[in-house]
């Protein structure tokens, strides 16, 4: 297989979320985390699942990531079940969970190795490409340690991008980072969608963040974990987080996204 | 360069003072050498190819012995962490048997296997093997989950996974828990040897002994002296390497 190839835009995958529940036992008591949820995502389509922390945001993503199982429903990638991880569904954690032991291209260079048809010298390529496009090609030898946390979550991007997966699902990847370093990877990751175009799940309880973002708002309640509302949010890219036109979306779902939480919702509107 | 001149200033102060003392101390030098005829002996064992012969039977056993450890006690340590069964057997018996010095090993060894080759690696094994194990099962436990979940996102199942991720991922334990191995044993094989004589080769601690026999306190001096360079070098050879890359990596070491 050859570099062209690999490089290639993989074309993106369509999601299908078929009547998935799932549930929790703690001590006292068992949570439904995701009620009997529905949910269809286009080729190359950006959604953000948007809830209060408890909603299922997460869990539905590890769920289409095949990191866990649901109780009931089933999930489609492309019409096939999902029946656990694959190198064509990649994910990005809110820990950047970078190996300690490998440099930044080690890091990289992980799962393209696990990757076949490909020679060594072919991957290094294809991993100094991604590197290149979160703009840290120079720092392919350094250590994780001394990155940093903006910049291990753009190691961690260009991780998960560089096996050319159809989907990408991120798990607040973002919210441990700076408000600058935020808006300036909301910058890279528009256009990094727009060049690579994948298809994009991002999990999160920032609706600034997710008005900026997605085509697809979606909105999520807990207890239990229930599909509220959607929002589309028709705005040309790349879009920015400050602007006017964006701010009145995200009003308009954070005022949605109170009606449906109890309490005050706070913890939503950030 | 001028860390190196304060260390060389300190040691060769010692030197002389050891020297001074034993000359003009009034002590008896048979009893009290100074550090000039401990450094004769050396020069004369080393010719006549005595404490070369001795320090390559004690390497032998140790390293063997080591080696043998770290073999069964690594995959031992993964089992344990990875498996109930072992966690509640082979684990639990590892932190017993931790706990009793392996020295306490040589009189059963003897008894088992003679004063032989055998009961020197036996002794030698006991020490590594149980501080091995433990640091294994320690690390991998301690491993942040979300490695081993971002690895199987990317394709990395079975036997890659404990290689590529959950083997290194553990690393700062597993090193940890080797130093340790070596330091119990080393300690235990040299008391091993001091103890008794094995008839199938003459290490360091029976030529230690021997010193002490003949009352040549000089050669016991000059052996110990053998077995504080062989320590060091050990530990620029088998642990500094090791050593160097976790603190580069992990960016550990240094107190920022």
């Amino acid at each position: 297989m050859s570099i062209e190839h690999e490089l290639k835009n993989s074309s993106a995958e369509r999601i299908e979320v078929d009547r998935v529940s799932k549930s929790f036992a703690t001590r006292h008591r068992t949570v439904l985390a995701l009620d009997s949820i529905n949910l269809k995502i286009a080729e190359g389509e950006f959604v953000c699942l948007v809830g209060v922390s408890g909603c299922g945001k997460s869990t539905l993503l590890n769920i289409i990531a095949g990191l866990e199982q649901p109780d009931s429903g089933r999930v489609l990638a492309n019409g096939e079940p999902v029946t656990g991880p694959g190198r064509d569904r990649m994910v990005l954690f809110q820990e950047h969970a970078l190996f300690p032991w490998l440099d930044v291209m080690g890091n990289v260079l992980f799962g393209l190795k696990l990757k076949p048809g490909l020679t060594d010298k072919e991957r290094i390529e294809v991993a100094g490409y991604y590197l290149q496009l979160v703009g840290l090609e120079k720092l392919r030898h350094s250590n994780i340690h001394e990155l940093s946390g903006g910049m291990k979550q753009r190691v961690a991007l260009a991780r998960a991008l560089a096996p050319n997966p159809r989907v990408l699902l991120m798990d607040e990847p973002f919210a441990a980072l700076d408000a600058l370093t935020r808006e300036q990877l909301y910058g890279d990751l528009q256009k990094i969608w727009q060049a690579r175009r994948k298809t994009i799940v991002f999990v999160t309880h920032n609706v600034r963040e997710a008005a900026c973002l997605g085509d697809r708002v979606i909105l999520f309640s807990p207890n239990p974990g229930r599909i509220r509302r959607e929002f589309s949010v028709a705005l040309p890219r790349p879009r920015d987080i400050n602007s006017v036109e964006l701010a009145h979306y995200s009003t308009e779902i954070t005022a949605a996204l109170k009606g449906f939480t109890p309490g005050d919702g706070r913890e939503a509107s950030e | 360069m001028k860390r190196v001149l304060t260390s060389i200033v300190f040691f060769a102060s010692l030197i002389a003072v050891w020297e001074l003392a034993a000359r003009y101390g009034g002590y008896s030098q048979v009893m009290f050498p100074p550090p000039s005829s401990v450094a004769k002996y050396l020069w004369q064992s080393a010719g006549d190819g005595t404490l070369g012969s001795a320090t390559l039977v004690t390497i032998k056993r140790l390293l063997v012995g080591y080696a043998a450890g770290l073999l069964l006690g690594i995959p031992l340590g993964l089992f344990t962490a990875k498996f109930k069964i072992f966690q509640d057997t082979v684990g639990v018996l590892a932190l017993g048997m931790q706990a009793l010095p392996s020295v306490c090993w040589v009189p059963l060894a003897l008894v088992w296997f003679g004063q032989t080759e055998a009961a020197m690696l036996f002794v030698v094994v006991m020490g590594t093997l149980w501080s091995v194990i433990i640091a294994t099962s320690d690390g991998v436990r301690s491993m942040p989950p979300i490695y081993l979940r971002a690895a199987k996102t990317m394709g990395s199942t079975g036997l890659h996974s404990w290689v590529r991720v959950i083997l290194p991922a553990s690393l700062p334990y597993l090193v940890g828990g080797m130093k340790q191995g070596w330091a119990f044993a080393w300690r235990s094989l040299m008391a091993a040897e001091i103890f008794v004589v094995i008839l199938t080769g003459f290490g360091l601690g029976q030529l230690l002994n021997y010193g002490r026999d003949l009352l040549a306190m000089d050669q016991v001096m000059a052996v110990m002296v053998v077995l504080i360079a062989i320590g060091l070098l050990a530990d620029k050879l088998l642990f500094a390497p090791w050593e160097r890359f976790l603190h580069r990596r992990w960016g550990t070491g240094t107190l920022k």
